[in-house]
Order: structure tokens, then C-alpha cells, then sequence
């Protein structure tokens, strides 16, 4: 979790502000002081809580299995928040909705998985040109198509990252247990409103259905970031003005800014531009945005690594199974450890060069027919292939922790 | 230096930013724009409270040149983010500018789905009968026979009556006006602002360098007075024989009903949520 928080500055025009807050409710004052206990609750319930804790206050979505649960808590919830629920007419309309209310100020969130995740591709991309906060949890399900729309895959990483069409940096978290749901999509919302960016968080389906015993923090604890508004009066504002770390104020609709918005290549303004010189200064931007603050971005777990010979990396439920292998593993005198990212993207490089350095072997298991072993590969320029083993699994079962140790005593 | 009156019309514009715009001699985007400035004007909106928003299109270029909140979008999505925005924020008017493609083809599903919530939105749909922006494609709205460069021989499909389209889907406030009638536009325009639901306004408007030429219209003078000629008012209907009737543009405001509007009844879902909480 980012350390600083960052507090908004007051507009100079707060005129309209008294009509955009909507009441505030006893709720909210009570959910503030209430010391929580120890509950038992699903991924999908925590991603919406973590969304509330968080403070969004807009949710536009369409229902899709698995992860239409965290729809139904947020219908329920947000309007004794006084917040905004809205179920649309599809996925692409969920995206863009939850861009214009963003755009108009609100912290904003929408939850699907494979199929609708595809349909949102374009807005993604909208939403990261543009630099409008805002955030997809995509619960992932068996595929390609329609799939197996009950069963566990991980085959979504790669479309996270490249999904919408041209280069566009992302932003994509990645959590292994319900208590990481929760504060992930915290987290999540933390770095998009920081960020100015449509980040993305994945869960596993059986992380979003499975129950675990979990203890939220009090709200006291919860460190919430908000955007940074800008404190410039109207005509000297510029939607993309970015400081040395990349990082650019944002008037809302209705402040009085009255600024230009579009998906077209546009310039600090933000308005359309066919000048090679400005297209390249957007482009690095959003590029160095990401790049400048590669340490707040990534986290890592490294799970008894300091002595293993050999390492297993991946990410979500997959990484349970590892620990529960390295646990068996261990026990036989096998020194083998894990190395797992919460950030999947921006790639957690320093991590895994470091990793690559300590041990002899890596084994990347996922459920899917290849995608984060890819990037490892690219980091293992200098090894030979032999030491990267692959375990892949597409079938809709988990990789159990029988299949991992399996692997580690055959190359150990 | 010559007395140059100011126009109303040059407050409202970001001249020192996106001139010269993007449209062609003869097209009626400008028109629409001029009558949509003048109707915000005379009413005396706060332009920090207008936000117009767009999608992909000749059209939908509009937003770049007016000094409102401005937002342009991605092709047929203009409805989906206009809901986003006035749904978090009631109190602005939101005002979508749209082309026949851009709402009836990719957005035709937003289109019905705002209409069945009446969300108060003022949807402008500048209806050419054809993609001008890519190049002359037949749209939803393209009449049937008439040629467009994906319709060489001519097109076999039936298009597509937008207004009674939306007042199928139960918008509250449809009408039609073409470009000729700029008074009209306008006060329509005016009318629309004031209704409070789901308004659609079809402007029938000319494309004489794409459509025109396909379609030998004679040029942007001959395409408007088409419009005069063509259109009879609604009032005028009931008084002519169907053959008179047949076949012409009928203008005039062809649906304005109170119905309960979405982000009203979201306030009081609010309400009622938080008094049952409170007790």
C-alpha cells in the first residue's frame, strides 16, 4: 500500500461543488467507527468491499459469471451509501459509464470476466489515453468464447496488458487469497486515481467463490488516496499537465475547467493533434507514467527464497498450490521457494533477474498454455532453456500441489 | 477597421483553439451547431454546467469547437458515457451530438436503452443517411435504392425511421426538424433542454459532397431547398391527403410526455434506502 496519502487541493472554483456531493449517509459515519470482526466472505464479496472502503461511489456493470456477485453487493450497498448503481445494457456500456462518471468526478468500478473483459477492450483503452481513473475486476473464467464459464483459468493475463489496440501501459494486480481481494482492490483504486488510469485487477474464479475467514481493517486503517485536483484557476488548466513523476491534476465536469476530452491523439490540453512532435510526447507520457514509478507499482511476494535452489513463479491460486508443494518439498530436504507478483504488470523485472541470479531452476505453473513463462524467458537470455520448466494446465482443474511437487523432485 | 457585429455564436466557440473545423462547404454540422449555441444562449445556461458529448463521425466532431464541458468519445458510445456523466452528476445538462451511423448502427443499442430509462439526456442526431467521415458507406438511415460507396448498386435495405425507433424504445421527447429550418431547430433545441427525460431530436441534414454526389442531389443550395420542399410540419399532416403525406420529412415535436426521469428516481431510491437504514 503507497505510503503518502495524497490529499486534494481545493479547487478555485468550488461553486458547484455543494450540488455534485450527494448526502452523505449515518451509514457511512457508522462504517467509519465500526471495529470489524472476523468474518467469512468471498473473493467477490471482498473486491466489493474493498471497492466501498476505497470510496468509489459509482458501479455500472452487466451481469456475467463469476463475478456478478460483486454487482449484486454493490447494487445493494451503494445506494445506502449514496452512491450510484447502474446495470447496463452490456459490458462496452459498463466501461464507457463508468468513464463519463469518472470524468465527472466519481471514483468509479466495474466487475466482469473473459467475455465482457473483451468487449471492454476498447473503452480501456479510451480511459488510458484520456488518463481517466477508474477500474475493471476481471473475475477469470475458463476460455476462449463463452468457455467454461464455472472453472478456474488464468488466461487472461496477457490480454490485460495487451488487450485494447495500440501501446498502452497497464496497470494490473493480482491477487492470491480473499484478505489480498480486499485490499488489492483497494489498492487498485488507490493507483488509478494516483495514476490517472484504468488499472486492472484479476482474480481466479475460485478465488472470487471460494470463502475464507477473513478480518477487514477498521476504516481507520484503510489509507485512501484521492485524486489530485487542480488548484489553477480555469484558463491556465491543462488536462495533461504532468509533474516530474508523471503525475497530472484532474478537474471534474462541472468545475468550471471546461476542458476537451477525446480519444483522438490529443495534446496537453487535451485537444486533437496531428503533429508528430505532440503524439510523441502523449505517447512517452503515459509511457514514463508507468516506468517512472516502477517501485510503487510493483509488489512482490518472495516466499523462503533466501536458500532455494529452485524457484517457482507465478501468481493467484496457482501460488497457493506452490506453497503448499514447497511446503511437501521442504520437508524432503528440497530447497525450493516461490516468487510471486501482486503487480503482474508493469513485470516485476528486478525481482525475477534477482530470482534468476539466486537459483538453478525456475518452474512457472499456470493455468493456461503459456503467457507469464514468456516474460521470465525474456529475462533468461543467458540460461538455457532446460531450467525454465514449464507446468500448464487448460482443462478447468487447478495445478495441485501434487503436480508442482512432482516437478520439483524430478528437476531437483 | 470594418464594424464586425460579434455574434452570439462566438462566445460559445473555442476559437483560439480548433479553427478552421473539419466539415465540408455545404454541410449542414455547422448549422446544427450555430442553432444549438443560439437555443443554450437564449436560455441562459451556465455553460460550466453543459457537457456535450459525442462519438465518432463528421457530427461528432462538434464538441472540440464549443467552450462547454466537452467530451469525445469512442464510435457509438457517446450515450453509454453521457449516462456515466449525468448519472454522477444530475444537476449538469448533458447533451449528446451524434450521426446516423454513430447512434443508430454501433450505438443503436445505447440509443434504445437510454430511451427506456429516460435518463435525461439531449440527443441530437444529425442524420446525413451516410458515413461522410470514412468516405460515403451506407448507414442504417441510408434510403432504400439510393447508392453509397458500400452500395454501388444501389441500397437493398430498408432504413430505418429513427424518431419512431426511439419513441418505440419509450422516449419522452422526439422530434424532427431538418437543416433548412433553423428557427424551428432551434426552438426544438430549446424545447428538448427544458424536457426533463430522454430527448431525441432528429436533425435531416445534407452531405452534398458525399451523399450529394452519389446520389446527383445538385449540390448543398439544392439539398436545403429539397428540405423546404419535401417536409411538411406535423400539424400540417392530419389536414393533407395520404398522398401528399407519402414519402415526405414530417417535422415538428412528434412525442413530449412526462414520465418518471432516472436520475430522479435513482434520488429517491437513495431516499428510501438510507431513511430504511436510518431506522
Amino acid at each position: 500500500m503507497p505510503k503518502k496519502e495524497i490529499k486534494s487541493k481545493a479547487a478555485p472554483k468550488p461553486k458547484k461543488e455543494s450540488i455534485a456531493v450527494k448526502p452523505e449517509s449515518k451509514l457511512s459515519e457508522l462504517e467509519a467507527t465500526r471495529e470489524r470482526k472476523n468474518v467469512l466472505m468471498q473473493g467477490n464479496e471482498a473486491v466489493a468491499y474493498g471497492a466501498l472502503d476505497a470510496g468509489v461511489n459509482f458501479f455500472a456493470g452487466y451481469p456475467i459469471t463469476p463475478s456478478t456477485e460483486v454487482a449484486e453487493i454493490l447494487a445493494a450497498e451503494l445506494p445506502k451509501r449514496g452512491g450510484t448503481f447502474i446495470q447496463m445494457e452490456d459490458e462496452i456500456a459498463s466501461i464507457c459509464a463508468i468513464t463519463g462518471a469518472s470524468l465527472a468526478g466519481a471514483k468509479s468500478l466495474t466487475a466482469t470476466s473473459g467475455p465482457g473483459f473483451s468487449l471492454m477492450q476498447e473503452g480501456i483503452g479510451f480511459a488510458k489515453i484520456t488518463e481517466t481513473p477508474c477500474v475493471v475486476v476481471n473475475v477469470q473464467r475458463m476460455g476462449p468464447s463463452t468457455g467454461m464459464p464455472t472453472s478456474p483459468a488464468q488466461g487472461d493475463m496477457m490480454q490485460a496488458k495487451w488487450g485494447s489496440h495500440g501501446d498502452s501501459p497497464a496497470i494490473v494486480l493480482y491477487p492470491a487469497t480473499v484478505k489480498e481481494s480486499y485490499e488489492l482492490t483497494i489498492r487498485a483504486v488507490n493507483l488509478s486515481e494516483k495514476y490517472r488510469t484504468c488499472v486492472i485487477l484479476l482474480l481466479d474464479e475460485v478465488i472470487g467463490h471460494m470463502r475464507e475467514a477473513v478480518k477487514l481493517p477498521d476504516m481507520a486503517n484503510v489509507r485512501v488516496i484521492n485524486r489530485i485536483k487542480p488548484t489553477v484557476p480555469p484558463h491556465w488548466y491543462k488536462h495533461y499537465d504532468e509533474n516530474q513523476k508523471y503525475l497530472s491534476p484532474l478537474a471534474s465536469y462541472g468545475e468550471g475547467y471546461r476542458f476537451h476530452v477525446t480519444g483522438l491523439t490529443h495534446d496537453s490540453h487535451g485537444f486533437p493533434t496531428n503533429k508528430s512532435s505532440e503524439a510523441a510526447e502523449m505517447m512517452a507520457r503515459l509511457r514514463k507514467k508507468i516506468d517512472y514509478n516502477i517501485r510503487d507499482l510493483v509488489q512482490i511476494e518472495s516466499y523462503q527464497m533466501e536458500d532455494a535452489k529452485i524457484a517457482i513463479f507465478t501468481a493467484g491460486i496457482t501460488a497457493r498450490a506452490a506453497k503448499a508443494a514447497i511446503a511437501m518439498a521442504r520437508y524432503e530436504g528440497i530447497k525450493v521457494g516461490l516468487l510471486r507478483p501482486l503487480t503482474i504488470w508493469p513485470f516485476p523485472d528486478d525481482a525475477v533477474r534477482k530470482m534468476l541470479r539466486n537459483v538453478e531452476t525456475v518452474i512457472v505453473p499456470e493455468l493456461n498454455q503459456g503467457q507469464l513463462i514468456h516474460e521470465i524467458q525474456r529475462l533468461t537470455k543467458d540460461k538455457s532453456d532446460g531450467n525454465l520448466i514449464p507446468i500448464q494446465r487448460v482443462d478447468g482443474q487447478l495445478i495441485t500441489p501434487n503436480d508442482i511437487l512432482r516437478k520439483i523432485k524430478e528437476v531437483s | 477597421m470594418a464594424n464586425i457585429p460579434q455574434r452570439i455564436i462566438h462566445e460559445y466557440l473555442r476559437h483560439d483553439k480548433k479553427f478552421p473545423h473539419v466539415w465540408c462547404a455545404g454541410c449542414s454540422n455547422g448549422i446544427v451547431l450555430g442553432a444549438i449555441i443560439r437555443a443554450i444562449a437564449s436560455m441562459n445556461l451556465d455553460r460550466d454546467d453543459i457537457v456535450m458529448v459525442s462519438g465518432i463521425g463528421c457530427s461528432s466532431r462538434m464538441p472540440v469547437y464549443v467552450d462547454f464541458n466537452t467530451l469525445h468519445t469512442l464510435h457509438g458510445r457517446s450515450i453509454a458515457y453521457a449516462t456515466g456523466v449525468k448519472l454522477h452528476k444530475p444537476n449538469l445538462k448533458v447533451i449528446v451530438v451524434t450521426g446516423d451511423g454513430d447512434c443508430t448502427a454501433i450505438g443503436g443499442n445505447h440509443l434504445i436503452h437510454a430511451a427506456r430509462r429516460n435518463i435525461d439526456l439531449k440527443v441530437i442526431l444529425i442524420n446525413n443517411n451516410i458515413y461522410g467521415m470514412t468516405g460515403g458507406q451506407c448507414s442504417p438511415t441510408t434510403p432504400h435504392e439510393a447508392v453509397a460507396t458500400t452500395a454501388p448498386y444501389g441500397n437493398i435495405e430498408p432504413d430505418f425511421n429513427v424518431c419512431n425507433l426511439a419513441m418505440g424504445a419509450g422516449a419522452s421527447f422526439v422530434a424532427r426538424t431538418t437543416a433548412f429550418h433553423v428557427q424551428e431547430m432551434q426552438g426544438i433545441i430549446k424545447d428538448a433542454m427544458d424536457h426533463p427525460g430522454f430527448s431525441l431530436i432528429e436533425v435531416v441534414s445534407a452531405c452534398p459532397v458525399i451523399f450529394g454526389r452519389l446520389n446527383k442531389k445538385g449540390g448543398a443550395p439544392q439539398m436545403m431547398k429539397d428540405f423546404r420542399d419535401n417536409s411538411i410540419p406535423l400539424a400540417a399532416v392530419d389536414k393533407l391527403p395520404p398522398e401528399k403525406v407519402e414519402g415526405k420529412i414530417i417535422r415538428g415535436i412528434l412525442r413530449r410526455e412526462i414520465r418518471p426521469e432516472y436520475t430522479a428516481q435513482y434520488a429517491d431510491l437513495v431516499k428510501r434506502v438510507q431513511a430504511k437504514e436510518g431506522e
